[in-house]
């Protein structure tokens, strides 16, 4: 079970908006972590806790495939993004390196900003602590399900060049 | 027998050693070319270096092209051009575009002939969706994918469910690709195409150029699509007679293949558009898009600023003046475009207007360098993301539009209709 707060965003929040491209020439994930939605949200960087969750609406990281974008979110603690639903790139991105995220309109339209959460990453279940409701989020195709669990893409292949990990 | 196909599953299907791909499976897959620009070039190193990656999967299928901050704009990106120049003289890559070879990628690769139809192209930038106007699957992915790549020389993908798009009717004055383009975005909105690809049919095809079919397929990916594929026709194999760099096989959907939806688009008596700010959907006529003075015009980008494009800016700007609040700036965006554009007077025109020539480079499009907007500031572009902060201060605003709105914007200081400045 993974415990935190709930950041809630709207619909469309674009990977320009989670790492906006004037910062990426710069090459470490911790100056990224440390801009991460900040046009949105200047406090979130700062203030996000390790193991918080961004709560968001449609289309979460639309725009480039910059996969600065999950991983300055990864970066800055956050434990899982549940959205209502995810940008294509995005969510292979998150896959590929290993950034939780999990599908749930109705987790998307009743959390409230600032909620305690519980998940269980591999249930997909959802439990908002202060509304005392939970929610289960959408499963995920077992490709992508033994993808995180050897660790991310890159892993998976260096132990199928190097036979370990 | 097997089940009819889409153009998208067949190239997948091919690639993977299939007979048949269904939509929503996933699939590993070979790919024909693989491609990184200085943005994820660095990101995909380290990954390649720590799986252990001695050499890519084959040195004439990697193209690297430092675009997004050529000319190098500071130290830091001048070291990223440096590592990626060492990177590909190490694994002895043929195809590596920095300094003065160096254009917007997609741009560039299609002009070099390195892309072609039925192949399989990943590309670690959005904008690869770019090469479906030559009949390829093309598709973005991210620099992890990338590092597996250029080891591999595979990826995987999830078969997606394809959208026919039937494009019909007779084009009017200054209207192009781009138009068509915002149009598609507001009939599918933002995620009108989510995880699908689009494949385009329809009599408006065998008129429309490759440079039209590359900006439409460029900004479909605002729809959320994962390729954006024309057909194989005249139109293509005119386009590559005397550029494709290796041989190539056509490709075509099954007759009854399985569609998950039609949309239809007529072109008759469609307006000049502009994508508002900050959404590439939010689509008016250039008339009415809004009346907010503009300070400055930027025409390039891989969206539509090929040569036809940049006659066109120039036929509205020929003899005009840009209005004093404007700063237009024209970047042509591959070298040969730009010399083609000094041969034909038309960089003459746009000094002659008031405009500011740039390098080929992604330059403003995505706020690097070049022409970064001041907080408030207004642009028109002929780009393809208009987000918030996307071209620099938070709160400047973006409108997206073709080559003809763009001139015409420049010398009116408003988004503006090429009627309106040529009447």
């Amino acid at each position: 079970m993974i415990s935190g707060m709930a950041w809630v965003f709207g619909d469309h929040i674009s990977s320009d908006a989670i790492i906006p491209a004037r910062f990426l020439h710069q090459r470490d994930s911790r100056s990224w972590a440390k801009v991460v939605l900040a046009d949105l949200r200047p406090e979130f960087a700062s203030q996000v806790g390790f193991g918080d969750f961004i709560v968001a609406g449609r289309n979460f990281g639309c725009g480039s495939s910059r996969e600065q974008a999950p991983l300055a979110i990864k970066t800055a603690g956050v434990a899982a993004v549940i959205a209502h639903s995810f940008s294509r790139m995005f969510y292979r991105n998150a896959f590929n390196m290993g950034l939780a995220v999990f599908t749930c309109p109705e987790a998307a339209v009743r959390v409230h900003d600032g909620d305690r959460l519980r998940l269980d990453p591999y249930s997909g279940l959802i439990e908002d602590v202060e509304q005392q409701i939970s929610f289960q989020a959408q499963p995920v195709d077992p490709y992508l399900t033994d993808l995180v669990s050897q660790g991310g893409l890159l892993k998976k292949i260096r132990k199928q060049i190097t036979g370990h990990g | 027998m097997n089940q009819p196909q889409t153009m998208s599953q067949k190239i997948l299907a091919s690639r993977a050693g299939l007979p048949y791909v269904e939509p929503g499976a996933i699939v590993e897959a070979g790919l024909d070319m693989v491609l990184a620009n200085d943005v994820s070039t660095p990101m995909a190193i380290r990954g390649f270096k720590d799986i252990g990656g001695e050499h890519v999967f084959d040195s004439s299928r990697v193209v690297l092209v430092a675009d997004h901050f050529t000319p190098n704009k500071d130290v830091a990106s001048a070291l990223i051009s440096k590592e990626m120049v060492e990177f590909a003289s190490a694994m002895r890559l043929e195809h590596r575009f920095e300094g003065g070879s160096s254009g917007v990628s997609h741009v560039l690769l299609a002009e070099q002939g390195l892309i072609l139809p039925g192949e399989l192209v990943v590309g670690a930038d959005s904008r690869t969706v770019t090469h479906g106007a030559l009949g390829a699957f093309a598709t973005g992915v991210g620099a992890s994918d990338l590092a597996a790549a250029l080891v591999t020389g595979r990826g995987w993908f999830q078969a997606p469910a394809s959208i026919r798009v039937e494009l019909g009717g007779e084009l009017g004055p200054w209207i192009g690709g781009m138009d068509i383009a915002l149009a598609l975005l507001r009939l599918l909105g933002p995620e009108g195409a989510h995880y699908q690809s689009l494949e385009f049919f329809g009599p408006l095809l065998p008129r429309l150029s490759m440079e039209a079919r590359m900006s439409i397929s460029n900004l479909m990916v605002e729809s959320g699509a994962k390729a954006a594929l024309f057909p194989v026709d005249q139109v293509t194999t005119d386009y590559l007679r005397d550029k494709a760099k290796r041989s190539w096989r056509s490709v075509a959907p099954d007759p009854e293949a399985p569609y998950a939806k039609t949309i239809k688009l007529d072109v008759t008596g469609l307006e000049s558009l502009a994508a508002r700010p900050h959404r590439p959907h939010d689509v008016a006529t250039a008339r009415r898009a809004g009346y907010e003075p503009v300070n400055q015009v930027f025409i390039g980008s891989c969206a539509a600023a090929r040569l036809e494009d940049l006659r066109v800016a120039a036929q509205v700007l020929a003899g005009r003046q840009v209005h004093p609040r404007v700063r237009l700036l024209v970047l042509p965006p591959t070298p040969r475009i730009m010399l083609q554009a000094v041969r034909e007077g038309l960089v003459e025109t746009f000094l002659a207007a008031g405009g500011v020539m740039g390098p080929p480079s992604c330059g403003p499009c995505m706020g690097g360098h070049l022409g970064v907007l001041a907080a408030g500031e207004v642009a028109v572009a002929t780009a393809n993301r208009n987000y918030r902060g996307r071209m620099g201060h938070p709160s400047s605003r973006i409108y997206l539009a073709g080559p003809a709105v763009a001139a015409a914007s420049a010398i009116l200081g408003r988004v503006a209709d090429p009627a309106e400045v040529l009447s």
